[in-house]
Protein backbone atom coordinates (compact mmCIF):
# COMPACT_ATOMS: atom_id res chain seq x y z
CA UNK A 1 0.00 0.00 0.00
CA UNK A 2 2.72 2.43 1.02
CA UNK A 3 4.47 1.72 -2.28
CA UNK A 4 1.47 2.89 -4.36
CA UNK A 5 0.99 5.84 -2.06
CA UNK A 6 4.63 6.84 -2.63
CA UNK A 7 4.17 6.73 -6.39
CA UNK A 8 0.91 8.68 -6.15
CA UNK A 9 2.51 11.26 -3.87
CA UNK A 10 5.52 11.66 -6.14
CA UNK A 11 3.32 12.08 -9.19
CA UNK A 12 1.22 14.72 -7.43
CA UNK A 13 4.34 16.52 -6.24
CA UNK A 14 5.71 16.41 -9.76
CA UNK A 15 2.97 18.65 -11.10
CA UNK A 16 2.37 20.59 -7.91
CA UNK A 17 5.99 21.79 -7.74
CA UNK A 18 5.43 23.44 -11.11
CA UNK A 19 1.79 24.36 -10.47
CA UNK A 20 2.34 27.60 -12.32
CA UNK A 21 2.54 25.71 -15.62
CA UNK A 22 0.46 22.67 -14.77
CA UNK A 23 -2.46 24.26 -12.93
CA UNK A 24 -2.47 28.02 -13.25
CA UNK A 25 -1.65 28.19 -16.97
CA UNK A 26 -4.53 25.93 -18.08
CA UNK A 27 -6.92 27.74 -15.74
CA UNK A 28 -6.00 31.05 -17.35
CA UNK A 29 -6.33 29.58 -20.85
CA UNK A 30 -9.85 28.40 -19.99
CA UNK A 31 -10.75 31.83 -18.60
CA UNK A 32 -9.50 33.50 -21.78
CA UNK A 33 -11.73 31.21 -23.85
CA UNK A 34 -14.57 32.09 -21.53
CA UNK A 35 -14.12 35.83 -21.95
CA UNK A 36 -13.63 35.76 -25.70
CA UNK A 37 -16.36 33.27 -26.58
CA UNK A 38 -18.95 34.63 -24.18
CA UNK A 39 -18.30 38.14 -25.46
CA UNK A 40 -18.67 37.13 -29.08
CA UNK A 41 -21.41 34.53 -28.82
CA UNK A 42 -23.60 35.53 -25.89
CA UNK A 43 -27.17 35.84 -27.16
CA UNK A 44 -26.29 34.43 -30.58
CA UNK A 45 -26.13 30.74 -29.78
CA UNK A 46 -29.21 28.95 -28.55
CA UNK A 47 -28.45 26.50 -25.77
CA UNK A 48 -30.63 25.04 -23.00
CA UNK A 49 -33.95 26.61 -21.97
CA UNK A 50 -33.42 29.34 -19.44
CA UNK A 51 -29.61 29.06 -19.49
CA UNK A 52 -27.53 31.91 -20.87
CA UNK A 53 -24.59 31.11 -23.10
CA UNK A 54 -21.86 32.19 -20.69
CA UNK A 55 -23.17 29.97 -17.90
CA UNK A 56 -23.53 27.13 -20.39
CA UNK A 57 -19.97 27.58 -21.51
CA UNK A 58 -18.38 27.36 -18.05
CA UNK A 59 -18.95 23.63 -17.37
CA UNK A 60 -17.81 22.88 -20.92
CA UNK A 61 -14.55 24.72 -20.42
CA UNK A 62 -14.09 23.12 -17.01
CA UNK A 63 -14.50 19.66 -18.47
CA UNK A 64 -12.22 20.47 -21.38
CA UNK A 65 -9.52 21.52 -18.92
CA UNK A 66 -10.08 18.41 -16.81
CA UNK A 67 -9.77 16.20 -19.88
CA UNK A 68 -6.65 17.82 -21.27
CA UNK A 69 -4.80 18.03 -17.98
CA UNK A 70 -5.57 14.53 -16.75
CA UNK A 71 -4.26 13.26 -20.07
CA UNK A 72 -1.20 15.49 -19.95
CA UNK A 73 -0.24 14.39 -16.45
CA UNK A 74 0.05 10.65 -16.90
CA UNK A 75 1.30 10.79 -20.48
CA UNK A 76 4.02 13.38 -19.92
CA UNK A 77 5.25 11.76 -16.73
CA UNK A 78 5.57 8.38 -18.40
CA UNK A 79 7.28 9.60 -21.52
CA UNK A 80 9.69 11.70 -19.50
CA UNK A 81 10.64 8.71 -17.37
CA UNK A 82 11.07 6.60 -20.47
CA UNK A 83 13.17 9.13 -22.35
CA UNK A 84 15.43 9.90 -19.37
CA UNK A 85 15.53 6.22 -18.43
CA UNK A 86 14.57 6.76 -14.81
CA UNK A 87 11.52 4.55 -15.32
CA UNK A 88 13.88 1.74 -14.21
CA UNK A 89 13.60 2.99 -10.65
CA UNK A 90 9.94 1.94 -10.74
CA UNK A 91 10.47 -1.19 -12.78
CA UNK A 92 13.04 -2.50 -10.29
CA UNK A 93 10.58 -2.32 -7.41
CA UNK A 94 8.01 -4.90 -6.30
CA UNK A 95 5.18 -2.60 -7.47
CA UNK A 96 2.72 -4.66 -9.52
CA UNK A 97 1.22 -3.53 -12.81
CA UNK A 98 -1.99 -2.74 -10.92
CA UNK A 99 -0.15 -0.57 -8.41
CA UNK A 100 1.66 1.35 -11.16
CA UNK A 101 -1.70 1.89 -12.82
CA UNK A 102 -3.35 3.20 -9.65
CA UNK A 103 -0.44 5.49 -8.79
CA UNK A 104 -0.32 7.20 -12.19
CA UNK A 105 -4.07 7.38 -12.73
CA UNK A 106 -4.90 8.70 -9.26
CA UNK A 107 -2.34 11.50 -9.55
CA UNK A 108 -3.62 12.46 -12.99
CA UNK A 109 -7.18 12.56 -11.64
CA UNK A 110 -6.00 14.93 -8.92
CA UNK A 111 -4.44 17.18 -11.54
CA UNK A 112 -7.54 17.17 -13.75
CA UNK A 113 -9.76 17.81 -10.78
CA UNK A 114 -7.56 20.62 -9.46
CA UNK A 115 -7.53 22.44 -12.78
CA UNK A 116 -11.29 21.99 -13.19
CA UNK A 117 -11.90 23.34 -9.70
CA UNK A 118 -9.56 26.25 -10.44
CA UNK A 119 -11.54 27.18 -13.53
CA UNK A 120 -14.78 27.01 -11.54
CA UNK A 121 -13.47 29.13 -8.66
CA UNK A 122 -12.45 31.95 -10.97
CA UNK A 123 -15.34 31.61 -13.43
CA UNK A 124 -17.98 32.19 -10.75
CA UNK A 125 -16.67 35.73 -10.44
CA UNK A 126 -17.43 36.20 -14.11
CA UNK A 127 -20.86 34.62 -14.44
CA UNK A 128 -23.42 32.82 -12.37
CA UNK A 129 -23.38 29.04 -12.55
CA UNK A 130 -26.10 27.07 -10.81
CA UNK A 131 -25.24 23.68 -9.35
CA UNK A 132 -28.05 21.20 -9.76
CA UNK A 133 -26.25 18.24 -8.17
CA UNK A 134 -22.82 18.39 -6.55
CA UNK A 135 -22.38 14.63 -6.62
CA UNK A 136 -23.07 14.41 -10.35
CA UNK A 137 -20.60 17.23 -11.01
CA UNK A 138 -17.89 15.63 -8.89
CA UNK A 139 -18.70 12.14 -10.13
CA UNK A 140 -18.35 13.12 -13.79
CA UNK A 141 -15.20 15.11 -13.09
CA UNK A 142 -13.54 12.12 -11.44
CA UNK A 143 -14.75 9.52 -13.93
CA UNK A 144 -13.80 11.64 -16.93
CA UNK A 145 -10.37 12.54 -15.64
CA UNK A 146 -9.97 8.83 -14.90
CA UNK A 147 -10.71 7.97 -18.54
CA UNK A 148 -8.22 10.56 -19.76
CA UNK A 149 -5.61 9.57 -17.20
CA UNK A 150 -5.82 6.02 -18.51
CA UNK A 151 -5.63 7.22 -22.12
CA UNK A 152 -2.57 9.22 -21.08
CA UNK A 153 -0.98 6.08 -19.74
CA UNK A 154 -1.59 4.25 -23.00
CA UNK A 155 -0.16 7.16 -24.99
CA UNK A 156 2.82 7.51 -22.65
CA UNK A 157 3.64 3.82 -22.85
CA UNK A 158 3.19 3.67 -26.60
CA UNK A 159 5.05 6.85 -27.56
CA UNK A 160 8.82 6.64 -27.82
CA UNK A 161 9.42 10.29 -28.56
CA UNK A 162 7.83 13.54 -27.51
CA UNK A 163 6.56 14.28 -31.00
CA UNK A 164 4.65 10.99 -31.10
CA UNK A 165 2.96 12.01 -27.88
CA UNK A 166 2.27 15.47 -29.28
CA UNK A 167 0.65 13.82 -32.32
CA UNK A 168 -1.59 11.76 -30.06
CA UNK A 169 -2.53 14.92 -28.21
CA UNK A 170 -3.07 17.10 -31.29
CA UNK A 171 -4.84 14.58 -33.53
CA UNK A 172 -6.93 12.69 -30.98
CA UNK A 173 -7.37 14.46 -27.67
CA UNK A 174 -7.68 18.04 -28.89
CA UNK A 175 -10.18 17.47 -31.75
CA UNK A 176 -12.30 15.11 -29.66
CA UNK A 177 -12.45 17.56 -26.79
CA UNK A 178 -13.13 20.61 -28.97
CA UNK A 179 -15.83 18.82 -30.97
CA UNK A 180 -17.60 17.38 -27.99
CA UNK A 181 -19.93 20.26 -27.28
CA UNK A 182 -17.74 22.48 -25.14
CA UNK A 183 -18.90 25.56 -27.02
CA UNK A 184 -22.38 24.52 -28.18
CA UNK A 185 -25.30 22.21 -27.56
CA UNK A 186 -25.19 19.50 -30.20
CA UNK A 187 -28.88 20.12 -30.87
CA UNK A 188 -27.81 23.26 -32.68
CA UNK A 189 -25.75 21.14 -35.10
CA UNK A 190 -26.90 19.77 -38.48
CA UNK A 191 -28.27 16.20 -38.19
CA UNK A 192 -25.13 14.55 -39.56
CA UNK A 193 -22.83 16.23 -37.04
CA UNK A 194 -25.26 15.48 -34.25
CA UNK A 195 -25.09 11.80 -35.12
CA UNK A 196 -21.33 11.88 -35.35
CA UNK A 197 -21.04 13.53 -31.95
CA UNK A 198 -22.72 10.53 -30.39
CA UNK A 199 -19.65 8.49 -31.29
CA UNK A 200 -17.40 10.86 -29.40
CA UNK A 201 -16.97 9.62 -25.83
CA UNK A 202 -15.94 13.10 -24.68
CA UNK A 203 -19.40 14.34 -25.64
CA UNK A 204 -20.93 12.21 -22.87
CA UNK A 205 -18.43 13.49 -20.33
CA UNK A 206 -19.34 17.08 -21.03
CA UNK A 207 -23.04 16.44 -21.40
CA UNK A 208 -23.32 14.52 -18.14
CA UNK A 209 -21.15 17.07 -16.36
CA UNK A 210 -23.38 19.87 -17.60
CA UNK A 211 -26.42 18.01 -16.35
CA UNK A 212 -24.88 18.27 -12.89
CA UNK A 213 -25.02 22.05 -13.19
CA UNK A 214 -28.28 22.73 -15.07
CA UNK A 215 -30.37 19.60 -14.65
CA UNK A 216 -30.69 19.56 -18.45
CA UNK A 217 -28.69 17.76 -21.08
CA UNK A 218 -28.62 16.67 -24.72
CA UNK A 219 -28.90 12.98 -23.84
CA UNK A 220 -30.16 11.34 -20.64
CA UNK A 221 -27.60 11.63 -17.86
CA UNK A 222 -27.87 7.88 -17.14
CA UNK A 223 -26.67 7.16 -20.65
CA UNK A 224 -23.73 9.55 -20.31
CA UNK A 225 -22.84 7.96 -17.00
CA UNK A 226 -22.97 4.49 -18.51
CA UNK A 227 -20.84 5.46 -21.51
CA UNK A 228 -18.17 7.06 -19.32
CA UNK A 229 -18.08 4.15 -16.87
CA UNK A 230 -17.83 1.62 -19.69
CA UNK A 231 -15.08 3.65 -21.37
CA UNK A 232 -13.19 3.74 -18.08
CA UNK A 233 -13.55 0.01 -17.54
CA UNK A 234 -12.61 -1.00 -21.07
CA UNK A 235 -9.59 1.30 -21.22
CA UNK A 236 -8.46 0.25 -17.75
CA UNK A 237 -8.60 -3.43 -18.61
CA UNK A 238 -6.65 -2.72 -21.79
CA UNK A 239 -4.02 -0.65 -19.97
CA UNK A 240 -3.60 -3.23 -17.23
CA UNK A 241 -3.04 -5.90 -19.86
CA UNK A 242 -0.49 -3.69 -21.62
CA UNK A 243 1.31 -2.99 -18.34
CA UNK A 244 1.30 -6.63 -17.38
CA UNK A 245 2.75 -7.67 -20.73
CA UNK A 246 5.64 -5.26 -20.24
CA UNK A 247 4.97 -3.79 -23.71
CA UNK A 248 7.58 -1.07 -24.45
CA UNK A 249 8.59 -0.93 -20.78
CA UNK A 250 10.39 -4.21 -20.23
CA UNK A 251 12.46 -5.26 -23.27
CA UNK B 1 21.97 -26.47 -5.24
CA UNK B 2 19.21 -24.08 -6.23
CA UNK B 3 17.85 -23.97 -2.70
CA UNK B 4 20.84 -22.30 -1.10
CA UNK B 5 22.13 -20.38 -4.08
CA UNK B 6 21.74 -16.62 -4.16
CA UNK B 7 21.25 -16.52 -7.91
CA UNK B 8 20.56 -19.35 -10.26
CA UNK B 9 20.37 -19.08 -14.02
CA UNK B 10 19.07 -22.02 -16.00
CA UNK B 11 19.36 -22.25 -19.82
CA UNK B 12 18.55 -18.60 -20.26
CA UNK B 13 17.84 -17.41 -23.79
CA UNK B 14 17.14 -13.90 -24.98
CA UNK B 15 16.74 -12.65 -28.53
CA UNK B 16 16.43 -9.07 -29.67
CA UNK B 17 14.94 -9.52 -33.11
CA UNK B 18 17.49 -11.58 -34.99
CA UNK B 19 20.23 -11.01 -32.42
CA UNK B 20 20.66 -13.96 -30.09
CA UNK B 21 21.88 -11.95 -27.09
CA UNK B 22 21.93 -14.80 -24.55
CA UNK B 23 22.46 -18.32 -25.84
CA UNK B 24 21.47 -20.66 -23.05
CA UNK B 25 23.34 -19.31 -20.04
CA UNK B 26 23.63 -21.65 -17.04
CA UNK B 27 25.24 -20.95 -13.70
CA UNK B 28 24.54 -20.34 -10.08
CA UNK B 29 26.04 -18.07 -7.48
CA UNK B 30 26.33 -19.18 -3.87
CA UNK B 31 25.11 -17.01 -1.03
CA UNK B 32 27.83 -14.71 0.22
CA UNK B 33 29.90 -15.14 -2.92
CA UNK B 34 31.71 -12.30 -4.71
CA UNK B 35 30.97 -13.09 -8.33
CA UNK B 36 32.42 -11.39 -11.39
CA UNK B 37 30.60 -11.23 -14.72
CA UNK B 38 33.10 -10.28 -17.38
CA UNK B 39 33.07 -10.00 -21.14
CA UNK B 40 33.65 -7.55 -23.97
CA UNK B 41 31.15 -4.87 -25.01
CA UNK B 42 27.94 -6.39 -26.22
CA UNK B 43 28.66 -9.80 -24.68
CA UNK B 44 25.29 -9.84 -22.93
CA UNK B 45 26.27 -8.98 -19.33
CA UNK B 46 23.73 -6.22 -18.88
CA UNK B 47 21.06 -8.23 -20.63
CA UNK B 48 21.63 -11.05 -18.16
CA UNK B 49 21.49 -8.68 -15.19
CA UNK B 50 18.37 -7.03 -16.58
CA UNK B 51 16.69 -10.42 -16.93
CA UNK B 52 17.43 -11.00 -13.27
CA UNK B 53 16.03 -7.60 -12.34
CA UNK B 54 12.91 -8.03 -14.47
CA UNK B 55 13.82 -5.20 -16.84
CA UNK B 56 14.23 -7.65 -19.71
CA UNK B 57 11.90 -10.60 -20.27
CA UNK B 58 13.72 -13.83 -21.08
CA UNK B 59 12.54 -15.88 -24.08
CA UNK B 60 13.34 -19.20 -22.42
CA UNK B 61 14.95 -20.50 -19.28
CA UNK B 62 14.54 -19.82 -15.61
CA UNK B 63 16.12 -17.38 -13.20
CA UNK B 64 15.82 -17.39 -9.47
CA UNK B 65 17.04 -15.28 -6.57
CA UNK B 66 17.42 -17.01 -3.20
CA UNK B 67 15.33 -19.83 -4.62
CA UNK B 68 12.46 -17.65 -5.84
CA UNK B 69 11.51 -17.42 -9.48
CA UNK B 70 12.03 -13.91 -10.86
CA UNK B 71 8.94 -14.07 -13.08
CA UNK B 72 6.31 -15.75 -10.94
CA UNK B 73 7.58 -14.41 -7.61
CA UNK B 74 8.85 -11.06 -8.80
CA UNK B 75 7.65 -9.19 -5.73
CA UNK B 76 9.81 -11.41 -3.58
CA UNK B 77 12.89 -11.39 -5.80
CA UNK B 78 12.89 -7.62 -6.32
CA UNK B 79 13.07 -7.15 -2.57
CA UNK B 80 16.01 -9.53 -2.45
CA UNK B 81 17.89 -7.76 -5.25
CA UNK B 82 19.60 -4.40 -5.29
CA UNK B 83 20.55 -3.47 -8.83
CA UNK B 84 22.86 -0.63 -9.83
CA UNK B 85 22.10 -0.06 -13.52
CA UNK B 86 24.88 0.60 -15.99
CA UNK B 87 23.29 3.75 -17.41
CA UNK B 88 23.69 6.87 -15.33
CA UNK B 89 19.98 7.54 -14.91
CA UNK B 90 18.38 9.91 -12.42
CA UNK B 91 15.18 11.81 -11.80
CA UNK B 92 15.94 15.50 -12.45
CA UNK B 93 12.94 16.41 -10.36
CA UNK B 94 14.40 15.08 -7.09
CA UNK B 95 17.08 16.00 -4.61
CA UNK B 96 19.57 13.39 -3.44
CA UNK B 97 17.86 12.48 -0.18
CA UNK B 98 14.43 12.53 -1.85
CA UNK B 99 15.69 10.13 -4.52
CA UNK B 100 16.62 7.67 -1.78
CA UNK B 101 13.43 8.22 0.21
CA UNK B 102 11.14 7.77 -2.78
CA UNK B 103 13.01 4.66 -3.84
CA UNK B 104 12.58 3.23 -0.33
CA UNK B 105 8.92 4.24 -0.47
CA UNK B 106 8.35 2.17 -3.61
CA UNK B 107 9.54 -0.80 -1.57
CA UNK B 108 6.97 0.07 1.08
CA UNK B 109 9.50 1.58 3.48
CA UNK B 110 8.68 4.85 5.18
CA UNK B 111 10.07 6.89 8.05
CA UNK B 112 11.38 3.81 9.83
CA UNK B 113 13.97 3.55 7.05
CA UNK B 114 15.26 7.13 7.40
CA UNK B 115 18.17 6.18 9.67
CA UNK B 116 19.43 3.77 7.07
CA UNK B 117 19.12 6.44 4.39
CA UNK B 118 21.20 8.85 6.49
CA UNK B 119 23.78 6.10 6.95
CA UNK B 120 23.89 5.49 3.21
CA UNK B 121 24.32 9.21 2.57
CA UNK B 122 27.25 9.31 4.99
CA UNK B 123 28.89 6.13 3.74
CA UNK B 124 28.59 7.18 0.13
CA UNK B 125 29.97 10.60 0.99
CA UNK B 126 26.80 12.35 -0.08
CA UNK B 127 25.75 13.81 3.27
CA UNK B 128 26.69 17.37 2.30
CA UNK B 129 24.81 16.94 -0.98
CA UNK B 130 21.60 15.60 0.53
CA UNK B 131 19.55 18.59 -0.56
CA UNK B 132 21.26 19.13 -3.91
CA UNK B 133 19.16 18.55 -6.99
CA UNK B 134 20.17 15.41 -8.87
CA UNK B 135 20.75 17.51 -11.99
CA UNK B 136 23.49 19.46 -10.24
CA UNK B 137 25.61 16.44 -9.33
CA UNK B 138 28.74 15.33 -11.13
CA UNK B 139 28.74 11.96 -12.88
CA UNK B 140 30.57 10.21 -10.04
CA UNK B 141 28.14 11.58 -7.48
CA UNK B 142 25.18 10.44 -9.57
CA UNK B 143 26.77 7.01 -9.65
CA UNK B 144 26.94 7.00 -5.86
CA UNK B 145 23.28 7.93 -5.60
CA UNK B 146 22.48 5.03 -7.93
CA UNK B 147 24.34 2.73 -5.56
CA UNK B 148 22.45 4.19 -2.63
CA UNK B 149 19.13 3.68 -4.41
CA UNK B 150 20.01 0.04 -4.99
CA UNK B 151 20.63 -0.44 -1.28
CA UNK B 152 17.71 1.45 0.28
CA UNK B 153 15.80 -1.73 1.00
CA UNK B 154 18.83 -3.62 2.36
CA UNK B 155 18.85 -6.37 -0.26
CA UNK B 156 20.94 -9.48 0.46
CA UNK B 157 22.01 -9.74 -3.20
CA UNK B 158 23.67 -6.69 -4.75
CA UNK B 159 24.23 -6.51 -8.49
CA UNK B 160 26.50 -3.79 -9.83
CA UNK B 161 26.67 -3.23 -13.57
CA UNK B 162 29.96 -1.40 -14.16
CA UNK B 163 29.81 0.72 -11.03
CA UNK B 164 33.25 2.19 -11.65
CA UNK B 165 32.82 3.25 -15.28
CA UNK B 166 33.95 6.84 -15.60
CA UNK B 167 34.80 7.17 -11.93
CA UNK B 168 38.07 8.73 -10.75
CA UNK B 169 40.77 6.72 -8.95
CA UNK B 170 40.00 7.96 -5.47
CA UNK B 171 36.29 7.34 -5.73
CA UNK B 172 36.86 3.98 -7.35
CA UNK B 173 38.94 2.88 -4.39
CA UNK B 174 36.32 4.21 -1.99
CA UNK B 175 33.65 2.29 -3.88
CA UNK B 176 35.68 -0.89 -3.68
CA UNK B 177 36.15 -0.50 0.05
CA UNK B 178 32.41 -0.03 0.37
CA UNK B 179 31.55 -3.02 -1.79
CA UNK B 180 34.08 -5.16 0.09
CA UNK B 181 32.41 -4.11 3.30
CA UNK B 182 29.02 -5.14 1.95
CA UNK B 183 30.56 -8.47 1.07
CA UNK B 184 32.08 -9.05 4.50
CA UNK B 185 28.73 -8.11 6.03
CA UNK B 186 27.32 -11.12 4.19
CA UNK B 187 25.90 -9.68 0.99
CA UNK B 188 26.22 -11.65 -2.19
CA UNK B 189 27.88 -9.42 -4.76
CA UNK B 190 27.57 -9.72 -8.53
CA UNK B 191 29.79 -7.35 -10.41
CA UNK B 192 30.55 -6.46 -13.99
CA UNK B 193 33.56 -4.37 -14.86
CA UNK B 194 35.98 -3.78 -17.68
CA UNK B 195 38.80 -3.12 -15.19
CA UNK B 196 40.11 -6.65 -15.01
CA UNK B 197 42.59 -5.99 -12.23
CA UNK B 198 39.60 -5.04 -10.09
CA UNK B 199 37.87 -8.30 -10.85
CA UNK B 200 41.12 -10.12 -10.15
CA UNK B 201 41.47 -8.47 -6.75
CA UNK B 202 37.88 -8.81 -5.66
CA UNK B 203 36.02 -11.68 -7.24
CA UNK B 204 36.09 -15.23 -5.93
CA UNK B 205 34.44 -16.74 -8.97
CA UNK B 206 34.18 -15.40 -12.47
CA UNK B 207 32.05 -16.02 -15.53
CA UNK B 208 33.23 -14.72 -18.86
CA UNK B 209 30.57 -14.09 -21.48
CA UNK B 210 31.26 -13.63 -25.14
CA UNK B 211 28.62 -13.19 -27.82
CA UNK B 212 25.91 -14.36 -25.45
CA UNK B 213 27.63 -17.58 -24.35
CA UNK B 214 29.69 -18.37 -21.28
CA UNK B 215 33.27 -19.09 -22.37
CA UNK B 216 34.50 -19.62 -18.80
CA UNK B 217 32.94 -20.19 -15.42
CA UNK B 218 35.33 -21.01 -12.61
CA UNK B 219 37.09 -19.76 -9.53
CA UNK B 220 39.61 -17.03 -10.02
CA UNK B 221 42.59 -19.32 -9.37
CA UNK B 222 41.36 -21.91 -11.86
CA UNK B 223 40.89 -19.16 -14.39
CA UNK B 224 44.36 -17.73 -13.77
CA UNK B 225 45.85 -21.21 -14.11
CA UNK B 226 44.44 -21.28 -17.64
CA UNK B 227 47.01 -18.72 -18.66
CA UNK B 228 49.32 -20.50 -21.06
CA UNK B 229 52.10 -17.94 -21.08
CA UNK B 230 54.37 -16.09 -18.73
CA UNK B 231 56.87 -13.32 -19.12
CA UNK B 232 60.55 -13.67 -18.32
CA UNK B 233 62.52 -10.48 -17.73
CA UNK B 234 66.30 -10.74 -18.09
CA UNK B 235 68.74 -8.16 -16.75
CA UNK B 236 72.32 -8.46 -18.08
CA UNK B 237 75.60 -6.89 -17.01
CA UNK B 238 76.29 -5.70 -20.58
CA UNK B 239 74.22 -4.27 -23.32
CA UNK B 240 72.35 -7.11 -25.05
CA UNK B 241 73.47 -7.17 -28.70
CA UNK B 242 73.28 -10.68 -30.13
CA UNK B 243 70.56 -13.21 -29.60
CA UNK B 244 70.50 -16.96 -30.10
CA UNK B 245 68.27 -17.86 -33.10
CA UNK B 246 65.99 -20.21 -31.19
CA UNK B 247 64.99 -17.37 -28.81
CA UNK B 248 64.49 -14.66 -31.38
CA UNK B 249 60.72 -15.18 -31.82
CA UNK B 250 60.10 -15.29 -28.07
CA UNK B 251 61.62 -11.89 -27.42
CA UNK B 252 59.05 -9.17 -26.87
CA UNK B 253 61.51 -6.29 -26.68
CA UNK B 254 65.09 -5.46 -25.83
CA UNK B 255 65.94 -2.35 -23.94
CA UNK B 256 69.69 -1.92 -23.43
CA UNK B 257 70.65 -4.18 -20.55
CA UNK B 258 67.29 -5.86 -20.25
CA UNK B 259 64.84 -7.83 -22.35
CA UNK B 260 61.47 -9.52 -22.01
CA UNK B 261 60.58 -12.96 -23.35
CA UNK B 262 57.14 -14.56 -23.64
CA UNK B 263 57.27 -18.23 -22.74
CA UNK B 264 54.67 -20.98 -23.09
CA UNK B 265 54.14 -22.65 -19.74
CA UNK B 266 53.62 -26.05 -21.36
CA UNK B 267 56.55 -26.01 -23.80
CA UNK B 268 59.30 -23.67 -22.69
CA UNK B 269 61.36 -24.55 -19.66
CA UNK B 270 62.77 -21.50 -17.93
CA UNK B 271 65.93 -23.35 -16.99
CA UNK B 272 66.79 -24.31 -20.56
CA UNK B 273 65.94 -20.83 -21.83
CA UNK B 274 68.34 -19.38 -19.25
CA UNK B 275 71.01 -21.86 -20.31
CA UNK B 276 70.61 -20.85 -23.95
CA UNK B 277 70.99 -17.18 -23.02
CA UNK B 278 74.10 -17.84 -20.96
CA UNK B 279 75.57 -19.95 -23.78
CA UNK B 280 75.11 -16.98 -26.10
CA UNK B 281 77.52 -15.07 -23.88
CA UNK B 282 74.99 -12.91 -22.08
CA UNK B 283 75.89 -12.40 -18.44
CA UNK B 284 72.64 -12.60 -16.45
CA UNK B 285 72.59 -10.63 -13.24
CA UNK B 286 68.90 -10.84 -12.43
CA UNK B 287 65.68 -12.44 -13.66
CA UNK B 288 62.04 -11.83 -12.97
CA UNK B 289 59.13 -14.10 -13.86
CA UNK B 290 55.70 -12.65 -14.32
CA UNK B 291 52.71 -14.98 -14.43
CA UNK B 292 49.82 -14.06 -16.73
CA UNK B 293 47.17 -11.91 -15.15
CA UNK B 294 43.42 -12.14 -15.56
CA UNK B 295 43.65 -9.64 -18.37
CA UNK B 296 45.90 -11.94 -20.41
CA UNK B 297 43.68 -14.95 -19.79
CA UNK B 298 40.68 -12.85 -20.75
CA UNK B 299 42.21 -11.84 -24.05
CA UNK B 300 43.20 -15.44 -24.69
CA UNK B 301 39.63 -16.68 -24.06
CA UNK B 302 37.72 -13.95 -25.76
CA UNK B 303 40.20 -13.28 -28.54
CA UNK B 304 40.53 -9.97 -30.31
CA UNK B 305 37.02 -9.08 -31.32
CA UNK B 306 35.81 -12.64 -30.79
CA UNK B 307 35.55 -15.54 -33.18
N1 LIG C 1 16.81 -3.42 -25.73
C1 LIG C 1 17.60 -3.93 -26.67
N2 LIG C 1 17.16 -4.01 -27.94
C2 LIG C 1 17.93 -4.54 -28.89
N3 LIG C 1 19.16 -5.01 -28.71
C3 LIG C 1 19.66 -4.97 -27.47
C4 LIG C 1 18.91 -4.42 -26.38
N4 LIG C 1 19.66 -4.50 -25.28
C5 LIG C 1 20.82 -5.07 -25.64
N5 LIG C 1 20.83 -5.34 -26.95
C6 LIG C 1 21.93 -5.99 -27.70
O1 LIG C 1 22.26 -7.17 -27.00
C7 LIG C 1 23.66 -7.37 -26.99
C8 LIG C 1 24.17 -7.49 -25.57
O2 LIG C 1 24.07 -6.22 -24.95
P1 LIG C 1 24.47 -5.97 -23.45
O3 LIG C 1 24.07 -4.60 -23.11
O4 LIG C 1 23.90 -7.07 -22.62
O5 LIG C 1 26.05 -6.10 -23.50
P2 LIG C 1 27.09 -5.90 -22.30
O6 LIG C 1 27.82 -7.19 -22.17
O7 LIG C 1 26.43 -5.35 -21.12
O8 LIG C 1 28.06 -4.82 -22.96
P3 LIG C 1 28.82 -3.56 -22.29
O9 LIG C 1 30.07 -4.07 -21.74
O10 LIG C 1 29.06 -2.68 -23.46
O11 LIG C 1 27.92 -2.96 -21.28
C9 LIG C 1 24.25 -6.18 -27.75
O12 LIG C 1 24.52 -6.59 -29.08
C10 LIG C 1 23.18 -5.15 -27.73
O13 LIG C 1 23.23 -4.33 -28.86
MG1 LIG D 1 26.52 -3.65 -20.10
Amino acid sequence: MYGVYTLFYKEVLRFWKVAFQTVLAPVITALLYLMVFSHVLEGRVKVFEGVNYTSFLIPGLMMMSVIQNAFANSSSSLIQSKVTGNIVFLLLTPLSHFELFIGYVAAAVVRGFTVGAGVFLLAVFYAQVPVHSVSIVIGFAILSSGVLAVMGMIAGIWAEKYDQLAAFQNFIIMPLSFLSGVFYSIHSLPAFWQKLSHFNPFFYMIDGFRYGFFGQSDVAVEISFLVVVIALLVLSVLTLAVLKSGYKLRA
Amino acid sequence: MVANSAVSVDTLHKRFGTLHALKGIDFSIAQGEFFGLLGPNGAGKSTLINCLAGLVRPDAGRLSVMGHDVVTEYRRTRRLLGVVPQELVYDPFLQVREALQFQAGYFGLGKENDDWIEELLTTLNLADRATTNMRALSGGMKRRVLIGQALVHKPPVVVLDEPTAGVDVELRQALWRFIKRLHTEGHTIVLTTHYLEEAENLCERIAILDHGAAVALETKSELLARGICRSLHIFASHKIETLPDQLREKVQHINGHSMELRLRKDKDSIVSVLDTIRDAGIDIIDIQVEEDRLEDVFVQLVGEGGK
